[in-house]
């Protein structure tokens, strides 16, 4: 048991009607691990973690899951899950904290066990001053942290959470981060998608970036940005029309220079004096920043766009 | 792995707490499908039959109170069944099931037994009733529930197939186009010899005919072989009703 893989997959494609939405992808999920899935609108991470959920079946490809076949044994493997899907899907006709119980019911929990459990885990999420309040007036953060807490009550192997923070504020989302942080430090696995990449590099040991349903790269977030990117970026935005980026070529020192609408990014090891030369030649900036990499810029040199567009 | 075990032993009932969970607030709305079948006793038995008179020997109220059982039992169940659409097209209730280790059979299952168990409150409060204004005339009345339960699997079942169909709100218009004539026309108001040869046939196709002939038979006390045939009949349509449902409602969400 514990060499095997959580989840495996290899040659898995997702077809609705003629459209691929997920086009062949190999991955493997360890256990006690976190692992993402990162890309744009339409990439194909919600098909993928449906058909991990075992509730979509896959068009074609291997799959196990805790070392079980999703197509046979889809009951049990949905009964070591825990799953907080992209749109919430709360009972509005129950309170807070009947919406827990029964979910529990509906994985043959004793009652009795749910009324200690369903009280545990609202105070994890912060929600036990609303439990008998019904669900439809929540914030959409309140939900979300209800859809999380639901998602618990079955104590998972592992957890499937699709875009677990979009939509919160900041608050709320380093509300979020922490549970699921604790979660994983209590041994618990992840899986999740997203398209923050700071979302990724706080949660993910290990992410995949998808694009139309391809896998484009894999590995840890430091790996990602050292293997695809530079060490460091200057960012520039002009008032009127930016220059030919030939002319930012600071000999040697330029990796790679991408043009985006709004501004255009430099890659180079040493940020710093990259500006300063530019600065030197008299180029008229409305500004400049020197930044780190992150998995955006990873992501904009493998697919040619943007994450968040 | 016993919680597996429990669960494959039939999640339906989970489907059941669920709805009693919610009813359990507002218990009151149950008890309004009681009185339509009364409103319908009193006015046409009771008024209208006084100018009637009798029917093939036994009074007008006599002859519609099975009747009008048969029909709440079926308004009942479909009236429950409708609940269905609305927690499959917006409340997303199933979505959030069907990624538990419930699975479509079991939602079918549980959502045609809770409108079965509605309609039979129903039943059973009408029964009482008639009972007490002297219009049961045998002891064959007894399975008179039974036979309402069997009644409401099969438009329960119906019904909620028929949800999964359902477009939009509008396509209630067109239930409501089927379930009213045959509530008229199918001998609830007079015997199906009105009509002549040809429209008989039709009328002993539809579901809600043999529903009032297996309860007329059993409560005015001459059930007889051709009795058989309508519970058959309505455990054959409950029984497509549920299989067409388990289906559709994997087909659909489970995609
Ligand atoms: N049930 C469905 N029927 C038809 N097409 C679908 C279905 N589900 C997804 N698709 C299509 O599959 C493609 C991938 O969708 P998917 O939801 O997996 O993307 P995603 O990466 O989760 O995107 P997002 O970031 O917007 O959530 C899209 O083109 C989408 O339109
Ligand atoms: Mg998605």
């Amino acid at each position: 048991m514990a060499g095997s893989p959580l989840v495996h997959a290899r040659g898995l494609v997702k077809e609705f009607g003629r459209l691929v939405a997920v086009d062949g992808i190999d991955f493997d999920v360890q256990r006690g691990e976190a692992f993402g899935f990162l890309g744009p609108n339409g990439a194909g991470k919600t098909s993928t973690m449906r058909i991990v959920g075992c509730i979509s079946p896959p068009t074609a490809g291997t799959l196990r899951v805790l070392d079980l076949d999703p197509v046979a044994d889809g009951a049990r493997i949905r009964a070591k899950l825990g799953v907080v899907p992209q749109q919430d899907t709360l009972d509005s006709e129950l309170t807070v904290r009947e919406n827990i119980l029964i979910y529990g019911r509906y994985f043959g929990l004793a009652r009795a066990d749910l009324r200690e459990k369903a009280a545990q885990l609202l105070d994890f999420v912060q929600l036990s001053e609303r439990a008998d309040d019904p669900v439809e007036p929540l914030s959409g953060g309140m939900k979300r942290r209800l859809t999380i807490a639901r998602s618990l009550v079955n104590d998972p192997q592992v957890l499937l959470l699709d875009e677990p923070t979009t939509g919160l504020d900041p608050q709320a989302r380093h509300l979020v981060w922490d549970r699921l942080f604790r979660l994983k430090q209590q041994g618990a696995s992840l899986i999740l998608t997203t398209h923050y990449m700071d979302e990724a590099e706080q949660l993910c040991d290990r992410l995949v970036v998808m694009d139309n349903g391809k896998i484009v790269a894999e590995g840890s977030p430091l790996e990602l940005i050292r293997r695809y990117s530079t060490r460091e970026v200057v960012e520039l935005r002009f008032a009127d029309r930016p220059p030919e980026p030939a002319e930012l070529r600071v000999d040697g020192l330029v990796d790679r220079i991408e043009s985006l609408p709004d501004r255009i990014l430099i890659y180079t090891e040493d940020g710093d004096h990259v500006a300063t030369a530019l600065h030197e030649r008299g180029l008229e900036t409305s500004s400049v920043l020197v930044r780190r990499s992150t998995l955006e810029d990873v992501f904009l040199h493998l697919t040619g766009r943007s994450l968040v567009d | 792995m016993s919680a597996i075990a429990a669960v494959t032993a039939g999640g339906a009932r989970f489907l059941l707490e669920r709805n009693l969970m919610v009813y359990r607030r507002i218990w009151l709305v149950i008890f309004s499908g009681f009185f339509e079948p009364l409103f319908y006793l009193f006015s046409m038995g009771f008024g209208l039959g006084h100018f009637v008179g009798h029917v093939n020997g036994i009074s007008y109220a006599s002859f519609i109170a099975p009747a009008l059982l048969a029909s709440s039992a079926m308004n009942g169940a479909i009236y429950d069944a409708t609940n269905v659409f609305w927690k499959l097209r917006y409340a997303k209730v199933y979505d959030a099931i069907l990624s538990t280790p419930v699975g479509p059979a079991d939602v079918a299952v549980g959502e045609s037994v809770w409108a079965v168990f509605r309609g039979l409150i129903y039943s059973f409060g009408f029964l009482i009733v008639i009972a007490a204004l002297g219009l049961v005339h045998s002891w064959w009345a007894l399975l008179a529930l039974p036979a309402a339960a069997l009644i409401g699997s099969a438009f329960a079942g119906l019904g909620v197939a028929a949800m999964t169909y359902f477009r939009s709100w509008q396509d209630f218009e067109l239930l409501a186009l089927v379930q009213l004539p045959m509530f008229l026309f199918s001998t609830t108001f007079y015997p199906i010899t009105v009509y002549p040869h040809a429209i008989q046939w039709i009328v002993r196709v539809t579901p809600l005919y043999h529903a009032i002939q297996l309860l007329r038979t059993l409560i005015l006390g001459s059930p007889g072989l051709p009795q058989l045939g309508d519970a058959a009949y309505l455990a054959v349509l409950a029984a497509v009703g549920i299989v067409i449902a388990t289906r559709r409602i994997h087909r659909q969400l489970l995609s």
